[in-house]
């Protein structure tokens, strides 16, 4: 029973990695923006097929192909919010609703034009490969995804709190226009947030590629989550959605485990309700730190 | 130095200024007095570009203010400590005083500047570590000072410093933004607290609804009635 507790626990924590980068891609657009990413899981999507085909034309590992995903998407994000985002910002949220939800649609479809809905797979020498220890099975891909996912959240991190882009970022979360008295442009830095966001929802799919099927509505599994745990985690905040997102992980695990194969999503949700009636702001506290 | 001249600017169709003609010389300092709503804050805020002019202009050490997007205007050297403070709250003093330097010619001597910053405010030093959002009123009002002189700004322009304060709070600010204009610094102060402004600044102007109906040195307002006038709003 213990050990059953504790693989659920683990294969939770797994996963949860993966939602965190997602999760800590939308509350950092939410936190500095202040918009809301609906096509969030799109690019978790495009990270994927970008990383199926290095790996199916170029022989690229799909773990090494995070150095071409983070960068590409990074740009792809800079240039969204130049051209598109920062047309709808302004006092009136519908239309941003709109463009972002619009976004989703748009690159959904054309996914589905150009790569079909097949299921598609990248086979590595490490896709079967576990650790076992103590009775427990730990799948390599799945730990290493883990591994960096939380590096990387680290990075984003210690990104916000030692930079001066960093700082500027955060003051412009909190207070736009005193952020501009300041001398930091508001532009640039919603360019370098929108980008560093995207770069992490290109990275969950290199990550994802090794032991998960790219498809064209892959990335709707994984931005419900995102979004639950930005909720759990007090909107904007990075660290609150990082440990919403593992709990979240461990939540649906357990949920699969000991209630059913298809409750795991009534878990998580479960849990939403519960926070949003007991604490409506979220576990977390805070805007983006 | 500074020159408003003619400025008007608007909130959507609601006017907040018309004709208002303002100057500050390298080194004085000035009062904007008036009741609330009378345009003071809209007119700093003209100054750093967050609201623009509808008409008129406005010229920083011959560099027109119009013509540059809001995030440039602090690189010519105007700091605006704005209305409530407006820390950020989820960073700490430090972090803030930091964000204050954030201009390429300010950072050069950001260090330096600190320490100046920590003697001014001695308090500030005691809590660089703490985060702004749980200091009290009157340290926030010290840090947002701290934060525009870590600009090391030719201009330094305070939207109601005194707001909020309890009085003796009130007097350690004033003697701080006394102690800064000594040191060199113009002072363009929007302030409610009418005998202190004028005992802090050379000249002022005084505003009601959105024009300046009045300006002199302050020996020549305190004496005036109509200035007492303007703030009560009768």
């Amino acid at each position: 029973m213990l050990e059953t507790v504790a693989q659920a626990v683990i294969n939770g924590l797994l996963i949860g990695g993966i939602y965190a980068l997602v999760s800590i891609g939308v509350t950092l657009i939410f936190g500095v923006v202040k918009i809301v990413n609906f096509a969030q899981g799109e690019f978790v999507m495009i990270g994927m097929y970008l990383s199926f085909y290095l790996a199916t034309q170029f022989g690229l590992d799909p773990l090494l192909s995070l150095f071409v995903t983070m960068p590409a998407l990074f740009a792809a994000g800079v240039l969204i919010q130049h051209f598109l985002i920062r047309r709808v910002l302004g006092p009136n949220d519908m239309p941003q609703i709109f463009l972002t939800f619009a976004l989703s649609l748009l690159l959904l479809n054309l996914a589905l034009m150009l790569f079909t809905a097949n299921y598609r797979t990248v086979h590595t020498s490490y896709s079967d490969a576990a650790l076992h220890f103590a009775g427990l099975y730990v799948p390599v891909a799945k730990l290493i995804a883990f591994v960096v996912a939380m590096a990387l959240s680290g990075a984003l991190w210690v990104f916000l709190h030692t930079t001066d882009l960093g700082k500027a970022m955060r003051a412009a979360a909190q207070n736009r226009d005193v952020a501009t008295l300041m001398g930091i442009n508001p532009n640039r830095v919603f360019a370098v947030a929108f980008g560093a966001a995207l770069a992490l929802a290109g990275a969950a799919g290199s990550l994802l590629m090794p032991f998960y099927s790219a498809y064209p509505f892959v990335g709707q599994v994984f931005v419900l989550m995102a979004f639950v745990a930005v909720v759990l985690g007090t909107l904007g905040n990075v660290i609150g959605a990082l440990v919403a997102s593992l709990m979240m992980g461990v939540a649906e695990s357990l949920g699969i485990q000991f209630v059913g194969a298809d409750s795991g999503l009534i878990v998580v949700f479960a849990m939403l309700l519960l926070t949003l009636a007991l604490k409506p702001t979220g576990l977390g506290g805070g805007r983006v730190r | 130095m500074l020159e408003l001249s003619g400025a008007s600017a608007a909130y959507g169709s609601v006017p907040a200024i018309s004709n208002v003609s303002i100057e500050v010389g390298e080194g004085e300092a000035v009062g904007l007095l008036g009741a609330n709503g009378a345009g003071k804050s809209t007119t700093l805020r003209a100054i750093s570009g967050l609201v623009r002019l509808t008409s008129g202009s406005v010229t920083f050490a011959g560099s027109d203010l119009a013509k540059l997007p809001p995030y440039k205007i602090p690189e010519l050297g105007i700091a605006h400590v704005p209305e409530g403070r407006q820390v950020f709250p989820e960073m700490t003093v430090q972090e803030n005083l930091e964000i204050g330097a954030f201009v390429p010619k300010a950072k050069a001597d950001r260090a330096q500047t600190m320490e100046l910053v920590y003697q001014i405010f001695p308090r500030l030093a005691e809590r660089r570590r703490q985060l702004a959002g749980t200091m009290s009123g009157g340290e926030q009002q010290m840090l947002a000072v701290g934060r525009g002189l870590m600009l090391k700004p030719r201009l330094l322009m305070l939207d109601e410093p005194s707001l909020g304060l309890a009085p003796v709070m009130t007097d350690v600010t004033f003697e701080k933004i006394a102690e800064i204009h000594r040191m060199g610094t113009a002072i363009l102060l929007v302030e409610q607290n009418v005998s202190r402004a004028l005992s802090l600044v050379q000249r002022a102007y005084v505003l009601e609804s959105g024009r300046v109906i009045m300006h002199g040195t302050s020996a020549e307002l305190a004496g005036n009635r109509e200035v007492q006038a303007a703030y009560l709003g009768i």
